[in-house]
């Protein structure tokens, strides 16, 4: 800013920054970079370096290589400093590869089969070799939503009693149920699937979309008590001692006041819970099995579900297989990620 | 100060603590049915049930003899899922402190709830894209890891064949316990105490300083339970691992080999044609891997909550 410019307008001033980085050192690291991007790009073409994962590795090399080069005179302080920039930066990237391009993958090979006859028709009159034009996944869109049901309606009382207990009775053994539930979240699919199995469907002799429901309950039931109770400590012990100020008991307190308040609250826990389960194959492997009609009945034989749709056609192979397989996981990611959404818009609105 | 409930108050309280002490009682079922189901086999087999080898299903006219053990699925899992570990901890450490110290503040909210949607990505997903994807860099990683340090035993093969190996599958492992272990990393290092890092600042040390000396060894319990927790989903994962290994039933330490297998993934082969006895032993291989995983599993919660006062 010249000295004429400042007299003309007096009042203008710039506002500064004097903690942020420089123009010029930021143009200057933007351009090594770049540069060494490029470099990279040269060595995988002409080397024996090959893919992105390559180019990648040697990206990072250099970057190490030109932070070392850079900070040469630094004292050995910011040398570290910088040095542990680019390491913990790189082990990031490589950390969220995986499953960006697992988002990527999945959108790109999925969309293909997007059309409406996948979300109209099931796969009785279709074999697995059609072309995509026939046959779809609505028995198994439908046997997943029913089975989550079901295991919903049971799991969410337990949970939120689960809740209750750990934030308004805080019994004797509130140590013990908050260690069991946390433990039990770690109780692998496929044991609640074999539990599933020796129990109900040996009882009952038969596969069902029941049974299912059951083994997702008993992995659904330890996400839905933790994120009760951890919403429901949310609550202000105000609003408890309101309650029992106004002469109410403790029963009508916690369901007239403190559940009320966190009603959006528990709708996350529930779809929290739906969203850990709604992928689950190796207990359905066990409990519902799989089928290649639409059904509803959920005591009856087996029935279809989206893991299990995606784990069928996979196992078979051919190219149109592997499509609708594909097809099957981004219908079940976007079931996970609209879930999410919801428990994000519920999970914000007790906050304010 | 003692409370007076009246009868209400009593049914109410009664009936919130049994809802609670359903999943006590759930995870007893568990044992109980999962235990009645496969006693049978730890009679007749023994401790030899999870030293041998051997899976092999008898003729049923006794010529030649039902012989179930999971030594061998016992190390696969191990194997598997320590592979997972050596490559998810670094990283998930690495991207909590880039998360919660390096990222820019714009990008940083979008990864965070990216991470997120991320622990929550089905393990059938991680298995699809681990076939359909990583393979390719993976067999060509273990290539270079062959033929540089293939003098090590464990980098050795007997065969030239890379694919569905242990440590494809323990990659993709990997990538699937990288969320979940990042997530409670770096839940635990948001928690330092924010004035302990600016003191790191005022006494002049940077960035890097301020980590090594606080923010690092408070959260090292806790990236130590999330550690065992993500041990914990790598042992008992099924899906995944059935996808990306054949079933060998051999004792291999060699982890570019390709064969391997876990207990999870036999059962979940096995179980569609097993015959009555051979079920009961699939349930006793499942109650050993229910045992492992309750362990680590309640190792890790017991350190987690000690680690964090407030949990």
């Amino acid at each position: 800013m010249s000295t004429t410019m400042s007299s003309e307008t007096a009042a203008t001033v710039e506002p500064q920054t004097p903690w942020s980085t420089p123009r010029a050192i930021r143009i200057r690291t933007t351009s090594v970079v770049a540069l060494s991007a490029a470099f990279a790009v040269v060595v995988v073409l002409f080397t024996g370096v090959a893919g992105i994962d390559g180019w990648a590795i040697t990206f990072m090399g250099l970057s190490i290589v030109v932070v070392l080069a850079r900070t040469s005179r630094a004292g050995s302080k910011e040398r570290k400093d910088a040095l542990m920039r680019v390491i913990i930066t790189s082990a990031a990237v490589t950390a969220f590869a995986p499953w960006l391009s697992i988002f990527g993958s999945v959108i790109l090979k999925g969309y293909l089969g997007i059309r409406p006859n996948f979300f109209s028709q099931d796969m009785r009159t279709t074999t697995p070799d059609d072309f995509l034009e026939f046959g779809g996944a609505l028995h198994a869109i439908v046997g997943s939503l029913l089975m989550v049901l079901i295991a919903s309606a049971i799991t969410l009382p337990l949970g939120i009693l689960s809740g209750v207990y750990l934030t308004e009775v805080r019994g004797r053994l509130t140590f013990l149920v908050r260690f069991v539930v946390q433990s039990m979240s770690g109780v692998p699919s496929i044991v609640a699937g074999l539990f599933i199995y020796t129990t109900w469907v040996t009882a009952t002799e038969s596969f069902s979309a029941f049974a299912g429901a059951l083994a997702l309950a008993v992995l659904m039931l330890p996400t839905v008590a933790r994120t009760a109770e951890e919403v429901l400590k949310l609550v202000p012990e105000d609003l408890r001692a309101a309650g029992y100020a106004l002469g109410a008991r403790q029963w009508r307190t916690a369901f007239m006041v403190v559940i009320p308040t966190v009603r959006s609250g528990l709708t996350t826990a529930a779809i929290l819970g739906v969203a850990r389960v709604i992928g689950e194959t190796a207990p359905l492997l066990l409990t519902s099995l799989s089928n290649s009609a639409l059904r509803f009945h959920p005591f009856d034989g087996p029935i279809a579900s989206l893991p299990t749709y995606v784990f069928g056609y996979l196992q078979i192979g051919t190219e149109y297989a592997i499509a609708r397989a594909w097809t099957g996981s981004l219908v079940l990611l976007a079931i996970v990620f609209v879930l999410f959404t919801l428990a994000r818009r519920f999970g914000g609105k007790d906050k304010r | 100060m003692t409370v007076i409930y009246n009868r209400e108050d009593k049914i109410f309280r009664g009936v919130v603590t049994g809802g609670a002490l359903t999943s006590l009682i759930v995870l007893g079922l568990i044992g109980v049915f999962l235990f009645m189901r496969g006693a049978q086999i730890f009679g007749d087999k023994g401790i030899q049930f999870i030293t041998g080898t051997n899976w092999t299903a008898g003729s049923g006219d006794g010529v030649i003899p039902d012989d179930f053990s999971i030594g061998a699925m016992l190390v696969g899992t191990i194997v598997v899922s320590l592979i997972a570990l050596v490559i998810a901890v670094p990283l998930a450490i690495g991207g909590a402190l880039y998360l919660e110290f390096y990222a820019p503040r714009r990008i940083r909210r979008t990864l965070v709830t990216l991470l997120d949607l991320a622990a929550s990505i089905p393990s059938l997903i991680f298995g699809l894209w681990g076939i359909e994807i990583f393979t390719g860099f993976g067999e060509r990683w273990a290539v270079l890891i062959n033929n540089w340090l293939g003098f090590i035993p464990i980098f050795s093969v007997e065969f030239d064949n890379f694919g569905r190996s242990p440590f494809i599958a323990g990659c993709v492992l990997g990538s699937l316990i990288i969320p979940i272990t990042t997530s409670v990393a770096r839940e635990v290092y948001s928690r330092t105490p924010r004035d302990l890092v600016d003191t790191c600042y005022a006494l002049g040390g940077n960035k890097w300083g301020a980590l090594r000396a606080v923010v690092i060894p408070y959260g090292k319990s806790g990236v130590i339970g999330g550690a065992m927790l993500g041990l914990g989903r790598a042992l008992g994962e099924t899906v995944a691992v059935y996808l990306l290994l054949n079933l060998v039933f051999r004792y291999n330490f060699r982890i570019l080999e390709s064969e391997g297998g876990n207990v999870a993934s036999l059962i979940a082969t096995k179980f569609g044609e097993a015959t009555e006895y051979e079920l009961n032993a699939l349930v006793a291989a499942g109650f050993v891997l229910f045992l492992l995983t309750l362990v680590v599993n309640m190792t890790a919660t017991t350190i987690v909550q000690r680690s964090t006062p407030r949990a």
